[in-house]
């Protein structure tokens, strides 16, 4: 019943943006210069990489090497799933510490469906297990493995299982009026808690080792330049569709209701509208979206394992967005181009420094930059585009 | 005369050097082939060196086949370890580690079953007719476990000498085993294995059940000896249940101590405090240095170490609210956000500092070991003091909340700031000063901790998220709230642990606790007034 009222009103700012018969991607787009900038760029980079990966020889100085490609690849799902965190931190005010679980469970289940593509080619040959249950001794598939072999099936649990966790936990907290920083360390506790769990050999993922030696996907090599090149493109899609969808989630008079929960929740709850089911649909929304960053994540970086549930992750991502800007959805793409390319030249070059860095950048955006970096840009030029929302209260 | 003064001094000077030498003359003996020499001279040294540590350590080791001579300088030593054909080896007499040497010249103390067997009663009863009496305690411990049918004489024996009711209660129940198992008379049995009912060793149980399962038995031994199984069995869960409550109360009290500093700052500044777990952190990491530092006074570091780790603690937390927190007041998440990157530099800090892996802090031998209150039921020292520390802690904050003047001032800054403000309370000078002993408290949770586990640069994570969840059950800002959240917590965990394990304890105390506040959402004892909510 709720759910359609939810429906009608995504239904009703459709028709109201139909009326100024443009495309939709642009309507959707509309009054967002940043949005439209930030998008170009990327589109705009990821076909040069993907043009001169496959096509320039290897000795030509505009070659892009597929390391470049992956690291790419990887950060745009980075940038997808701090999308999703904006959406409930920038719109909703639910600074949630716990994104870093459904992004996990999208990566898990999309390692499971690699690993049954593995087939026999493991170390122990066997067709049915992986690897690893053969090591642990287990005969038989867990029921929670099945159905992983079907690409249609996995794509589901990719969105359906973080979606479910967000609907269950969201709904317990919700109702309950958790709010603020209470809500945020209940977060964390669930990925914690989660981390523990995973860390767990029994519990049939792999232990600390997680899933790892994948081989294919869709039947396509995974080391093959050509695969390669597909998966940073369709994350590149994701990410793209994602932010249309965020968009116009923010554009509709939900979002507007969204805004109203964050900057004033009480008075919202009094005027009459039902704020727990606003939260609840933006925060599943905003899980199977971070799921599905999950599942781009994996098969590019290789790995998955339960370290991705740490709270200091989940923490880091808000940073991520904190620093890009926060509520203004492409600042937090920025902002995780930002920090992680930041965290991969550092990690590398000076290893001892990152952390240092990393908790520094916690302490300075907080004190100096409460709109990010995107804030600090629009600062410079004396110029705010209309449809941003300036007052972002904590 | 001359001569006989002569003689006199050089016997007296002979019998003397005799008196130092005899151990080590009789111990030579010891290098016979036969067998049977060695007895005699087991059962000689036995009973003339009785009192000397030395027979003890030299009829174990010869019981244990690492009693060896050296060829070359007929020294005896005990073998410690073997690397291939390197021994390494120590001096029986002096107790000095011995260079390694090539196996050759070892010579090994031969000896078979019998005179194994004869080394052991030996042993048995030099120990348990020794002077002193936790030698006594032991021995009789010892005898308890490994009890056997020949022991009956010796325990009757010490029995009837035994003075110290402690010893006589292990040898009483040593004997009525051996009755009930082995007594001809039937109506000895039966009254032993009755009052085998009272006892609660494993031995006592072990022995009920053979008797249980011996066919041979008259039925009415059996069934007595049932319901004193029976018995034994409730008595033991009783103390198994106590045994547990006070592990849970312990963990509790860790909990307490970690999570008070941060209900105060939470409660006063409705700051959540992320770098919390550092604070504890730093506590450990004092304690540790202080015992680098002096390592002579290692019995007494601990002592130190708690007013050093609260001043450290507090200091750093007061540096931490003048530079950044107070600028963020109002802002919970952003303070969230902020002092979790202090807490990553802080970490990060450690790990420059004293490098990333896990340092060790000794334990004083005054808090090592444990309390013995009977067979079933041994409690550990230091969990037993933390226990006794947090509640002193616990009443000294309850005393400087409420006695003192700046404890008045912090609960008018809690319940009504810009009240108190008015009133002309500083209360950026009681922010600083709140959030210093919240974090001094946190510094001496660290020391308590550094006795429980590893002190490493992650210690502080591992308690922030339980710590948070006491103060989410408690209440904020609630003393007692957070005094019964962290028993509760601490309790619930210990019970659930052995059932399902710790990892699924954590998840199922997550769960409880959404639960939980789906029928209080402000914890258990929510902060109450018109400032209360939001």
């Amino acid at each position: 019943m709720h759910k359609t009222k939810v429906e009608k009103m995504m239904k009703r700012s459709e028709i109201l943006l139909a009326g100024k018969r443009k495309p939709i991607i642009l309507q959707i787009l509309n009054n967002d210069r940043g949005g439209k900038i930030v998008l170009s760029i990327l589109a705009l980079v990821v076909f040069y990489v993907a043009f001169s990966n496959l096509l320039l020889p290897k000795d030509s100085l505009f070659y892009v090497s597929t390391y470049t490609v992956t690291l790419l690849g990887k950060y745009l799902a980075f940038a997808l799933l701090a999308l999703a965190l904006d959406l409930v931190w920038g719109y909703i005010g639910i600074l949630s510490l716990g994104h870093g679980a459904f992004f996990s469970l999208g990566g898990y289940a999309m390692g499971m469906y690699l690993m049954r593509q593995i087939g026999d080619r493991g170390v122990y040959g066997n067709p049915e297990l992986p690897d690893f249950m053969v090591f642990m001794n287990l005969k038989e598939l867990p029921w929670f493995w099945y159905g992983f072999d079907n690409p249609i099936f996995t794509m589901l649990m990719i969105v359906l299982v973080p979606g479910l966790l967000a609907f269950i936990f969201g709904y317990l907290a919700f109702r309950s009026r958790v709010t603020g920083v209470y809500l945020s360390i209940i977060t964390q506790a669930m990925t914690y808690a989660l981390m523990l769990a995973f860390f767990r050999n029994d519990m049939g993922f792999g232990g600390n080792n997680g899933l790892t030696d994948f081989k294919d996907i869709l039947g396509f090599d995974l080391s093959a330049d050509t695969t390669r090149i597909s998966l940073l493109i369709v994350s590149f899609l994701a990410l793209f569709v994602g932010y249309l969808i965020a968009r116009f989630i923010i554009n509709s008079r939900l979002g507007r209701v969204c805004i109203a929960i964050r900057d004033a929740e009480s008075r919202t709850r009094f005027i009459g509208y039902k704020v727990e089911q606003y939260k609840l649909f933006i925060f599943v929304v905003s899980a199977a979206m971070a799921g599905v960053a999950g599942a781009l994540y994996v098969p590019q970086v290789g790995i998955i394992n339960p370290n991705v549930f740490s709270p200091l992750f989940s923490i880091e991502l808000v940073i991520w967005v904190a620093i890009g800007g926060r509520g203004t959805l492409y600042g937090a793409i920025v902002g995780a181009f930002i920090v992680n390319y930041a965290s991969t030249y550092f990690t590398s070059a000076l290893p001892e420094v990152w952390l240092y860095a990393l908790g520094g950048l916690f302490v300075v955006v907080t004190l100096f930059l409460p709109k990010g970096v995107v804030g600090l840009l629009s600062k410079l030029n004396f110029k705010k585009s209309k449809g941003e929302v300036t007052n972002v209260p904590a | 005369m001359k001569i006989n003064i002569l003689k006199i001094v050089f016997l007296n000077l002979f019998f003397l050097t005799s008196l130092f030498a005899n151990f080590e003359q009789d111990i030579e003996k010891l290098k016979t082939n036969s067998l049977k020499d060695k007895q005699e001279v087991v059962v000689q040294l036995a009973e003339t060196y009785s009192e000397d540590d030395r027979t003890n350590l030299l009829l174990t080791k010869m019981e244990e086949g690492d009693l060896y001579y050296l060829e070359t300088t007929g020294e005896f030593v005990i073998l410690e370890k073997k690397e291939g054909n390197t021994y390494y080896s120590k001096s029986l007499l002096t107790g000095k580690e011995l260079e390694a040497q090539d196996k050759k010249i070892f010579e090994k103390v031969k000896t078979n079953n019998k005179l194994r067997s004869i080394i052991n009663s030996k042993l048995a009863e030099m120990n348990l007719f020794s002077k002193k009496d936790e030698k006594r305690l032991a021995s009789s411990k010892n005898i308890l476990k490994n009890l056997d049918k020949d022991s009956q004489e010796l325990i009757t024996k010490a029995l009837a000498k035994e003075t110290n009711s402690d010893i006589k209660e292990v040898l009483t129940e040593a004997n009525t085993i051996l009755q009930a198992k082995y007594s001809t008379s039937t109506e000895e049995q039966l009254l032993a294995v009755v009052q085998l009912g009272d006892y609660l060793s494993n031995q006592t149980m072990i022995a009920l059940k053979e008797i249980i399962n011996n066919e041979n038995n008259q039925p009415e031994l059996i069934k007595a000896a049932k319901s004193s199984l029976g018995s034994v069995e409730t008595i033991r869960s009783y103390y198994a249940v106590v045994e547990k409550a006070f592990f849970g109360l312990s963990l509790g009290s860790v909990l307490l101590l970690a999570a008070i500093g941060l209900a105060i700052t939470f409660g006063v500044m409705k700051v959540i405090n992320m770098a919390h777990g550092e604070m504890m952190m730093i506590g450990a990491y004092t304690t540790y240095t202080l015992q680098q530092i002096m390592p002579n006074l290692m019995e007494y570091s601990i002592l130190i170490a708690i007013p050093c780790a609260f001043i450290v603690s507090g200091i750093v937390g007061i540096i931490i609210e003048r530079l950044v927190i107070r600028y963020l007041y109002g802002r919970p998440l952003e303070t969230l956000l902020a002092t979790f990157g202090i807490s990553l530099i802080l970490q990060q800090l450690v790990r420059t500092i004293y490098s990333p892996l896990n340092q060790e802090v000794k334990t004083p031998s005054w808090m090592s070991g444990a309390w013995g209150i009977n067979s079933a039921l041994s409690l550990t020292y230091n969990r037993l003091y933390i226990i006794i520390f947090a509640v002193l802690v616990f009443i000294g904050i309850l005393l400087v909340l409420n006695k003192t003047s700046l404890g008045l001032k912090v609960r008018a800054v809690t319940q009504n700031r810009e009240m108190a403000q008015a009133m002309g309370i500083k209360t950026s000078f009681i922010d600083a000063m709140t959030f210093g002993i919240g974090s001094g408290i946190a510094g001496i949770a660290g020391v308590a901790l550094s006795q429980l586990t590893n002190v490493g640069p992650n210690l502080g994570q591992a308690y922030i998220v339980d710590s948070f969840m006491v103060v989410v059950f408690g209440g904020v800002g609630n003393l007692w709230g957070t005094l019964i959240g962290a028993i509760t917590l601490g309790e619930i965990n210990k019970f659930i642990e052995p059932v399902a394990g710790a990892v699924l304890a954590k998840v199922l105390i997550l769960v409880f606790i959404i639960l939980f506040i789906q029928k209080r959402p402000r914890g258990l004892f929510p902060q109450k007034g018109r400032d209360a909510q939001d």
